[in-house]
């Protein structure tokens, strides 16, 4: 197990470590860095002057390293439009997008799982059908359609819950439905097709057999086999609604870290463009790994794979 | 964006169907206003955007006040001004004003805002707005002189826009950081509550001076930032927002036909205009924009006036000069006009040698479908477009490196009420010149830096017929812009695209 861990771990850190290194190269792909900061009515000496003082003129790989030794302190350099440090800045809106993102999950989880055992228990039936619709439904509804038909009904016709904002928990409450409905549909499949599998295989047979009621069978011996391969769906899916829940929080103006990546970006922000899609990532690297250890540890077959 | 248009033409179809009650804030003297932009720094002096430009207005006072209406110039934190000589003017200040942390107002406060944003290195995000100030002087308490760089006839305008004064005790304190984070003005409104990104609040200042801006009459103004235009109506539609701005014009529309909703529409400085490489700076051989006849013939090739009705709407209006017409020196009857007439611009093509037309790059960083419009007028008389959409920045790069044959481009003038504000920076050999003609340099050189207004508007006359005649850009329209509020309020926008909250009231 724990050489299985320190494998995994050993992979993630050179992923991580590519990813810094390609998303402080957009700086450079994104065109000359110096010309950008100076803005309209600069000359071709302020460029060069603005190139000297924040060290555009020395070699890349000398840059990165500096870059990088000052990000793992915690550093990431001072936002061109706010003018202030992108830690703070982004500090200050991640906790929105952290809530969000946990809200977004827990509730894909609670309607799927149970609606996916629901409909492998009865394939082909009414429910079954109910499952498919919505798990399609959700699949193709654009975010920022279903976001809107939700204020029209929840906060111009019914008055039961506010636009947008952050400022109550009642505010969270139509983006954590937009948001977690886009990941439903793949966690519900997917719980489905592994409960199928496992409902035919031979030990829940032993398991009926020796007469365990049928909620024992479901929950004890088929749901935590099949809902293995769904633990990693779901790192994956909250490391998606971390870095992709720009949308969600565009419409319900939440100001978290996925609006200010998007607006940095339009603002040719490039400091905090790179400190946000690196810490995405990381997201993203340190869900998949949680997600691989914590398989192994509900499923012994994977460690030696 | 395709993306967008059918989400807001989704939304504005649900939204008709429901019918919003109106549950003002009248009651409790609140009125909500939503902000699409977040703002960088409440710091006026520290922020480039139209939201910044609004709470100038409230929280700060210029030394003069032009009357956004009969764009006459008066007095407000200064009484009296007069030119010593070109570069220096004296202003007499006005007594008992008290900004509102209880500071008075006097001679210092004019000395130290203007010494600090005069310096560059204090970074002051506008450059253009301070940089003609060298620096100022005390005289007495309630006299001082500021002193120019150099002429600067223009700077009654700039001392009546962006230029705010600061109270210098405080600013010396806490500086532009702190500033943002906690204004203090002797403006109409002062703030009370800054939560960056989400929400500032505004408190209706009770000592407010005897200003030309009128006299604040609601007493609280909550500013919210709500990025999308869908949820800022449905916002308005649950009674949480009271006025935004900026709505565009299908969802204006729809908004004018329901009740309790009043749509006001307002011109805006912006002009769009094609830019031409007429010097030829661009890698495009041959470059068929060095010809005259070429130019004149984009001129002729599209119908303005349809754009203006079909696309722009509202108060839009075609615009034939390089600059806006209320703008000073933007004498319109010098421009030579070139109607619609397709014919036209397919002989002058023909005579220029490009019967068969030809082909070229056509650039645009905003208003995908005005582009577009023109580039189809364009194809209809044989130049066919290569359409390339850009970001703003990439964009005026490549504009500043000369490789843009054909663009779409706009220009708000930072709303200066003055020509040099914009033909002055496209035509005086800068890096956004593409026609780098001397004779319209001469003139606007002599127009820019001449304090007599009749030889300014001379010379911005000539400019302007040399432009026009020989069609270094196309000129196109002015934009609008629409407001949308509750009946309740009472509001005329005016035509600066500039949110004046001292003239909003509750009916």
């Amino acid at each position: 197990m724990l050489q299985f861990i320190l494998r995994r771990l050993g992979l993630a850190l050179l992923v991580a470590f590519t990813v810094s290194f390609i998303s402080f190269s957009l700086l450079f792909l994104a065109g000359d860095p110096a010309a950008a900061l100076a803005g309209e009515t600069a000359s071709g000496e302020d460029i060069e002057a603005i190139r000297r003082v924040y060290g555009f003129d020395r070699p890349m790989l000398v840059q990165y390293g500096d870059w990088l030794f000052a990000a793992l302190r915690g550093d990431f350099g001072e936002s061109y439009y706010f003018k202030l440090p992108v830690a703070s800045l982004i500090a200050d809106r991640l906790s929105v997008t952290m809530l969000l993102g946990v809200c977004g999950i827990t509730f894909a989880l609670l309607t799927a799982v149970p609606l996916g055992v629901l409909a492998a228990m009865r394939p082909n039936s009414i429910i079954d059908r109910i499952a498919l619709f919505l798990s399609v439904a959700g699949q193709a509804l654009p975010s920022f359609w279903f976001g809107l038909i939700l204020i029209v009904l929840f906060a111009i016709q019914l008055r039961w819950l506010p636009v947008s904002g952050t400022a109550t928990w009642a505010h969270f409450v139509m983006p954590t439905i937009v948001l977690g409905y886009y990941a439903m549909p793949a966690i519900m499949r997917l719980t489905r097709a592994g409960m199928l599998e496992v409902l035919s295989s031979d030990y829940i047979r032993t398991a009926r057999a020796k007469g365990a009621s049928e909620l024992r069978v479901m929950f004890r011996h088929a749901l935590r086999n099949a809902i293995i391969p769904v633990v990693s769906l779901a790192a994956v899916q909250m490391g998606f609604m971390l870095g992709g829940s720009i949308v969600v929080e565009s419409i319900f103006a939440l100001h978290g870290a996925g609006f200010l990546a998007w607006e940095s970006i339009s603002r040719n922000d490039l400091p905090t463009v790179q400190a946000l899609i690196l810490i995405f990532s990381m997201f993203y690297i340190v869900f998949t790994f949680l997600a691989d250890v914590l398989n192994a540890w509900l499923d012994p077959r994977m460690r030696s794979s | 964006m395709t993306l967008i248009s059918m989400k807001s033409t989704i939304a504005a179809a649900a939204l008709i169907a429901s019918v919003g009650t109106t549950w003002a804030d009248k009651a409790n003297d609140t009125l909500s206003v939503a902000f699409t932009k977040e703002l960088e720094n409440v710091d006026s002096y520290f922020n480039s955007s139209r939201e910044g430009v609004v709470m100038q207005r409230a929280v700060w006072d210029g030394l003069i006040y032009r009357d956004p209406v009969t764009n006459e110039y008066k007095g407000n934190l200064a009484t009296s001004w007069e030119w010593i000589d070109d570069t220096t003017l004296e202003l007499k200040l006005r007594e008992g004003v008290k900004f509102h942390n209880g500071e008075d107002f006097n001679a210092d406060d004019v000395v130290f805002t203007v010494n600090f944003v005069a310096k560059e290195e204090n970074g002051v995000k506008t450059q253009r707005n301070v940089n003609w100030m060298k620096s100022a002087e005390k005289v007495d308490d309630y006299t001082v002189r500021i002193l120019l760089k150099d002429k600067f006839p223009a700077a009654i305008e700039f001392l009546s826009g962006p230029v705010s004064m600061y109270p210098n005790e405080y600013y010396a304190e806490v500086g532009p950081s702190g500033m943002g984070l906690k204004p203090v003005g002797t403006g109409p409104y002062k703030v009370t509550e800054v939560v960056p990104g989400q929400h500032f609040v505004l408190e209706k200042y009770e000592n407010y001076h005897d200003s030309p801006k009128g006299q604040p009459s609601i007493g609280k103004i909550d500013i919210r930032t709500v990025p999308d235009v869908n949820t800022q109506l449905a916002e308005l539609f649950s009674g949480t927002l009271d006025l935004i701005w900026q709505v565009p014009a299908d969802q204006a529309e729809k908004m004018a036909a329901m009740d309790g909703f009043t749509v006001a529409n307002e011109s805006t400085m912006r002009v769009g205009y094609l830019s031409m490489d007429a010097a030829g700076r661009s890698s495009m051989e041959p470059n068929p924009f060095k010809d005259a006849k070429v130019r004149q013939a984009v001129n002729h090739a599209i119908d303005r006036k349809a754009l203006v009705d079909n696309l722009l709407k509202g108060k839009s209006v075609v615009v034939n000069t390089p600059c806006f017409p209320s703008q000073f020196g933007c004498v319109t009857d010098a421009a030579v006009a070139y109607e619609y007439d397709p014919e036209k611009a397919k002989a002058l093509l023909a005579e220029a040698g490009y019967a068969d037309g030809f082909t070229t790059e056509f650039y645009a960083y905003r208003d995908r479908e005005y582009a577009e419009a023109i580039a189809s007028y364009l194809n209809a008389v044989g130049i066919r477009t290569d359409f390339k959409m850009l970001q703003y920045s990439a964009l005026r790069d490549l504009n500043m490196k000369g490789e843009v044959p054909l663009a779409f481009l706009t220009w708000g003038s930072y709303s200066i009420n003055d020509a040099s504000a914009m033909v002055s920076q496209f035509f005086k050999h800068g890096s956004l010149d593409d026609a780098r003609d001397d004779q319209a340099k001469a003139d606007l050189d002599i127009a820019d830096s001449s304090t007599d207004p009749a030889i300014r508007k001379e010379h911005y006359a000539k400019a302007i017929a040399r432009i026009t005649g020989e069609a270094f850009w196309a000129p196109m329209f002015s934009y609008n812009t629409n407001y949308v509020f509750k009946t309740d309020v009472d509001y005329t926008p005016t035509a600066d695209e500039v949110l004046r909250f001292t003239n909003m009231a509750w009916k």
